[in-house]
């Protein structure tokens, strides 16, 4: 495919990924190259093996972002990826291992001393353990923070909201109330795949009745109980007639109605 | 803040040994919100440990409920001194996946401003850099060149600060072509005058150089083995700048030095910045100079939107219109990972695409994130005020480092 963007041109892959899966051997479960990007996957327990032999052997020597994703639907729902920088071949590989919750990965604070953090924020965002990691803390949410918010599953707008109680004189946290409902667009087109009942298609199941809808009696209606009952004390028999309050000013003419059968305008 | 009493060995007298300090979360010099526990021996730094997250926003779980174009704000409220920036790396790495060509003209526009919030980012950082270190005037004399780069913002697109300017494509609009012309006005007069006005009291100040020089020494192997990039890197003597060795967009026409340091101090990467700028003003008059006319946006009426008065006379215009800002665009199914060079250092977006009209995954790298944990082992040895030297340096922004 002819390369039409202007992203950033680095060196060319050209044998890249064949050299790599060489040098790595079976610790390579997968390897691929789309969009340009050289992306190796690799046994979760060789991670630390394979980055060394990868800094060591070839050249990355910068390891520029460790990045979380999930994936509800796989077995192991987690992906760690590892982006590369070699400054001397001006290359950039990605390297991934998959993870679940209860599979720790290890860790490589050992190779560069920058990925503690980044591999703080990967386990504060999705709860993926890395082995060997001395400082494992959260680092990007609130001190006290329960739950891994960048899974799938966590709901984008939390669990608990905090404010300020006057009356605590602290700052107190409580379950989230929206003072209006989420503003999820959802743009799909229902042509290309939308996965939601259209509105008015919920009633396509049910089966048609054999008895014609009318509404003679107010219970019929459907507008429920307490409907039903007003309806039924009706009172517009006895409204109170409609008087004439409005004082005429003087000099008006006189009204229309008490005007003399025939008279001129 | 605890003390530990105890008796010194020789006279008997009671020695405070260490104590914990709190620097943060609000504090002028921290530039945001950072807190950082600090472990002093009288007053030298044993240890830091940076607490950040403060002003963490979940931009990158908020993307993920948006559509592409939706997302696009978001990025300039990351670095919000550099934000043209932020959206250069996302709307290329919209345009890897897509593999979209962007028109020469949006591609000129684009490094013309870029480089022009590279100096205005810079602006910021050494006037505030110098401020927090004890001097004020050139801090209010950088904020006025500061100023005019943001009332080119505003002529450009209509804000000053959040522009969203950059579109996956091209650009948004075209300028004025009075804009060119006092851009390159600006260049040639006030910019220099002032900035260069500004730098002579400092460079060579005493004091400055009191403050900055020999502190936080980092040497080649620590600014890799740390992640450095950026003028952290170009401090340390290592000639690395993403425009040059991965150049993006017209880059690769410009011609324009990196600078280097020497000795690898806060003094080093100041000058590496006050250097850039010089740079960065002859990357403009070059696109200034070399600019092609036509259109500033790429034509695939999939992805860019139709002009309006062509929505007037075209129905194919006007659905296209309608789909892109209901619907939006997709996206075919993939991942990269696109880093250009923002004033800051490296800023990659990692994106993943499902192929739908929302990101999958958009993973955003910081440049923060790697500088300032290095804090620690920077600031070891040092004194307590040179931490704010450390931190001016650093050039950290919270709106990235958090997001």
């Amino acid at each position: 495919m002819t390369v039409l963007h202007s992203a950033p041109k680095f060196a060319s892959n050209d044998g890249v990924m064949a050299a790599l899966t060489g040098a790595l051997g079976t610790a390579v479960v997968a390897s691929k190259e789309e969009h340009g990007e050289v992306v190796l996957t690799v046994a979760r327990d060789q991670i630390a093996a394979v980055l060394r032999t990868l800094r060591d052997d070839h050249e990355y020597q910068q390891l520029m972002e460790i990045a979380g994703a999930d994936y509800p639907d796989r077995a192991e729902r987690f992906e760690v990826v590892y982006m590369l920088l070699s400054v001397t071949k001006n290359h950039r590989v990605m390297v991934k291992v998959s993870a679940a919750e209860n599979t720790p990965v290890p860790t490589v604070t050992t190779l560069w001393p920058n990925a503690g953090w980044l591999e703080r924020e990967v386990f504060d965002m999705y709860g993926v353990i890395f082995d060997g990691n001395t400082d494992l803390r959260r680092i990007l949410t609130d001190y006290g923070f329960e739950g891994h918010p960048f899974r799938k599953d966590f709901p984008l707008t939390g669990y608990v909201e905090l404010r300020y109680s006057e009356e605590d004189q602290r700052v107190v946290y409580e379950p989230v109330k929206l003072a209006q409902d989420l503003r999820q667009f959802d743009f799909m087109s229902p042509w290309e795949g939308a996965n939601y009942v259209l509105p008015g298609d919920e009633k396509a199941g049910t089966p048609p009745s054999d008895q014609p809808k009318t509404t003679d009696k107010p219970a019929q209606t459907g507008a429920g109980a307490p409907a039903n009952a007003k309806a039924a004390t009706k009172v517009s028999d006895g409204a109170p007639a409609v008087v004439d309050s409005a004082m005429a000013a003087p000099g008006a003419p006189k009204k229309t109605s008490s005007r003399p059968k025939g008279a001129k305008k | 803040m605890t003390l530990q009493l105890e008796q010194s060995p020789t006279t008997g007298d009671e020695v405070i040994s260490n104590y914990t300090i709190n620097f943060g979360p609000q504090h002028p010099a921290a530039h945001g919100v950072l807190r950082m526990v600090m472990e002093l021996d009288g007053e030298i730094i044993e240890r830091i440990d940076p607490h950040v997250g403060l002003l963490h926003r979940g931009t990158e779980k908020l993307i993920e409920h948006k559509t592409y174009l939706q997302a696009l704000p978001y990025f300039d409220r990351l670095d919000y001194c550099s934000p043209l920036a932020m959206e250069h790396s996302y709307v290329l790495a919209i345009e890897k996946l897509l593999n979209l060509e962007v028109p020469i003209r949006g591609q000129y526009l684009r490094v013309l401003f870029a480089e022009l919030t590279r100096i205005c980012n810079h602006m910021l950082n050494l006037g505030s850099h110098v401020m927090d270190v004890g001097a004020m005037t050139p801090n209010l004399w950088l904020f006025e060149v500061r100023e005019d780069c943001l009332n080119f913002f505003e002529r450009a697109s209509g804000a000053r600060m959040h522009m969203a300017w950059f579109r996956p494509g091209g650009v948004h609009q075209d300028v004025p072509e009075k804009l060119l012309v006092d851009i390159g006005e600006w260049l040639d007069g006030r910019l220099p005058r002032l900035f260069e006005d500004a730098m002579s009291l400092v460079v060579d100040n005493r004091i400055f150089k009191q403050r900055n020089v020999d502190i936080a020494v980092v040497s080649k192997a620590d600014a890799l083995a740390w992640g450095f990039s950026g003028p952290m890197i170009r401090g340390a003597g290592i000639p690395w700048d993403l425009r040059k060795s991965q150049p993006y967009d017209v880059y690769d026409r410009m011609v324009f030095e990196i600078p280097v340091g020497t000795n690898s101090d806060c003094y080093d990467r100041f000058m590496v910045r006050v250097e850039e700028v010089r740079q960065s003003a002859k990357i403009m008059k070059q696109c200034l100079a070399e600019m092609p006319s036509g259109p500033v946006c790429s034509q695939d009426r999939k992805v860019t939107p139709p002009g309006r008065a062509e929505m007037k006379q075209s129905m194919e215009a006007l659905i296209h219109h309608f789909k892109l800002y209901t619907e939006g665009f997709h996206v075919p199914a993939g991942e990269v990972y696109v880093a250009t060079e923002s004033p800051k250092g490296e800023f990659g977006v990692y994106l993943v695409s499902d192929g739908s009209n929302k990101p999958y995954r958009c993973k955003i790298r910081p440049t923060a994130f790697s500088h300032l944990q290095a804090m620690d082992f920077m600031s070891k040895g040092h004194m307590l005020p040179d931490v704010t030297a450390i931190i001016g340096a650093i050039d950290v922004v919270f709106g990235e480092c958090d997001r």
